[in-house]
């Protein structure tokens, strides 16, 4: 189980003045189920994916794993102990191969699973095994390399941040099929996935929703919804002025 | 002919050779001496008569045969010179291993320096690969002064490898190139330094007949207090396509200084360049250290791949 307790965390803000990003958030992730993160842009949905891979250390509170505080672990230690997260923009690699970026991620792979993971993104392995993750490769092309990835680490917990950000409608609905079959009813997984897709949204067994730094509302698509429609409602009137172009 | 584990080692290091190769074409050198040199039924080796060095002559039409030619300097202190050419025969597709490294546990400096000059005929490939390799405890350097010139005749390509692998503490590399018609050539560097160690590289590629064209593509990474100056010059002649693209990864106090210069003297010459120098990535470094590496195995996977 993965716990967050009382996880805060401020920043500098432009203005030089300190800003609270995250306030109190306290979280239970089991094994067995496929979680959303979901909420307005700017909320701290990838601040809190951040702190639990330990990208972000600056932080008060305390996160566990099974029992044990990781809170002082670095980035290597954490992933060494079965976290693992796909990066919202992943950076290019001049002269890494996609294989072998995929082979670091999981030294153990077999040739035939690497292949059938290429293609579960929809990367044909014939054209990718040997390319550069570099400039060559377009930005959807570069997210299906990250999801790849981390499917390929077959990780205690498993982080998705924006999986659908850039990459094709068919290839959306291929990584919801596999993002279900591989983390629902999983007993040795839990899945996270940040999205603001609905029908990705419609998999998961419990949404977290995350606005202004703290923790709004945690249940199923269908108690969650609704909240976030208003939410998207509220926030576009008071945008426009009170003025609704957009309907949901 | 008795070879030291040292010499062996050497071999392996800069033309992975692991013994004696039974066929094909060899030559090799040691502290001035051609130790072994052996010709093929297609390609001939034979030594200079009138200065060190060698002359290798591959017969027209020859097909997929490779030449090693590679130089180790393993005497305390030694200055070696050598002038070989190659003359690679009409439609001929074969490929040349050449290096050299050195072992230097003296104060004194240990120096190679290569005046190379290769002639690709008409309809001919060729593919060059040439490392540099420097070892030993002594405060003597480890200095490479190679030197090339590369004419590559109407419709034949040639591709050079040129590799600084490391513990090579000064180097001057000149190479020069002329094209011809429909001919093509690609000049692939890389470079590592560490150190004090300087390094500079001068390649000029003139493009002189019409459907030519030239590439060369840098890649370099600058550890430490090390130094590197790479200047590139493509000049078109004629009808022409060119690139020239420097990337380098620069660390630790490390200067670099890239100079990729185009000229076109012809209005369809179509020449482009791309340089960049910079650091790793930050995140690059936190996204393999996401998939279980340490730090230091992070940065030793970038500069690998980056260098490979």
């Amino acid at each position: 189980m993965l716990k967050l307790e009382n996880i805060s965390m401020t920043v500098n803000g432009n203005n030089g003045e300190n800003r609270e990003i995250l306030r109190g958030i306290n979280l239970e992730f089991v094994p067995g189920k496929l979680y959303a993160i979901t909420g307005p842009n700017g909320g701290g949905k990838t601040s809190i994916a951040k702190i639990i891979m330990g990208i972000y250390q600056h932080v008060s509170g305390h996160i566990f794993l099974n029992g044990e505080e990781i809170s002082g672990l670095n980035i290597t230690e954490r992933a060494r102990r079965g976290i693992v997260y796909a990066f919202q923009h992943p950076p290019r690699f001049k002269g890494l191969t996609v294989g072998n970026l995929v082979r670091i991620a999981n030294p153990d792979i077999d040739n035939l699973i690497l292949r059938s993971t290429l293609r579960n993104v929809g990367l044909c392995p014939e054209d990718y095994l040997d390319r550069d993750v570099g400039p060559g490769l377009s930005g959807g092309e570069i997210k299906r390399v990250e999801v790849a990835q981390v499917l390929a680490r077959d990780a205690l917990i498993t982080i998705f941040d924006e999986p659908e950000a850039g990459v094709d409608l068919w290839t959306i609905q291929k990584l919801i099929g596999i993002i279900a079959e591989k983390y629902l009813s999983n007993p040795d997984s839990i899945g996270i996935v940040i999205t603001h897709n609905e029908n990705m949204l419609h998999i998961c067994d419990e949404i977290i929703l995350i606005d202004e730094g703290s923790v709004k509302a945690i249940g199923n698509a269908e108690e969650i919804w609704p909240l976030i429609r208003d939410d998207m409602e509220c926030k576009m009137k008071e945008q426009c002025r009170g003025e609704v172009v957009y309907e949901l | 002919m008795n070879f030291k584990d040292l010499d062996m080692q050497l071999l392996d290091t800069i033309s992975d050779l692991k013994g004696i190769p039974k066929q094909g074409a060899i030559n090799i050198r040691r502290d001035g001496q051609a130790i072994v040199q052996k010709s093929s039924p297609n390609i001939e080796v034979k030594s200079k008569t009138d200065k060190p060095g060698l002359t290798v002559i591959v017969k027209a039409g020859t097909k997929d045969e490779i030449v090693h030619v590679p130089v180790i300097l393993t005497q305390a202190g030694y200055k070696d010179r050598v002038y070989n050419s190659f003359i690679i025969g009409e439609n001929a597709d074969v490929t040349i291993i050449a290096g050299c490294g050195i072992h230097n546990d003296s104060h004194g400096d240990s120096s190679h320096e290569g005046i190379h000059e290769i002639t690709v005929k008409k309809g001919a490939r060729i593919k060059y690969v040439e490392k540099h390799y420097g070892q030993g405890e002594g405060a003597g350097k480890r200095i490479f002064t190679p030197s090339t010139l590369i004419n590559v005749e109407s419709e034949a390509s040639a591709e050079m490898e040129m590799v600084q692998i490391k513990g090579v503490d000064d180097t001057v590399r000149s190479t020069v190139a002329h094209i011809h018609e429909q001919a093509s050539l690609k000049i692939i560097e890389r470079l590592l330094t560490h150190g004090n160690q300087k390094a500079e590289s001068a390649i000029e590629i003139s493009i002189e007949g019409k459907g030519g064209s030239g590439q060369i593509l840098s890649r370099s990474v600058a550890k430490d207090d090390s130094v590197q100056i790479f200047k590139a010059s493509l000049l078109g002649k004629t009808e022409c396509i060119g690139h020239v693209e420097c990337d380098s990864i620069i660390m630790g106090n490390a200067r670099i200084k890239s100079a990729p210069e185009l000229v076109a003297e012809n209005a369809d010459a179509v020449l482009t360049h791309e340089a960049a120098i910079g650091k790793i990535a930050g995140e690059q470094l936190i996204k393999l250290m996401s998939l279980g590496l340490t730090e230091k195995e992070a940065i030793d996977t970038i500069l690998d791949s980056f260098l490979n």
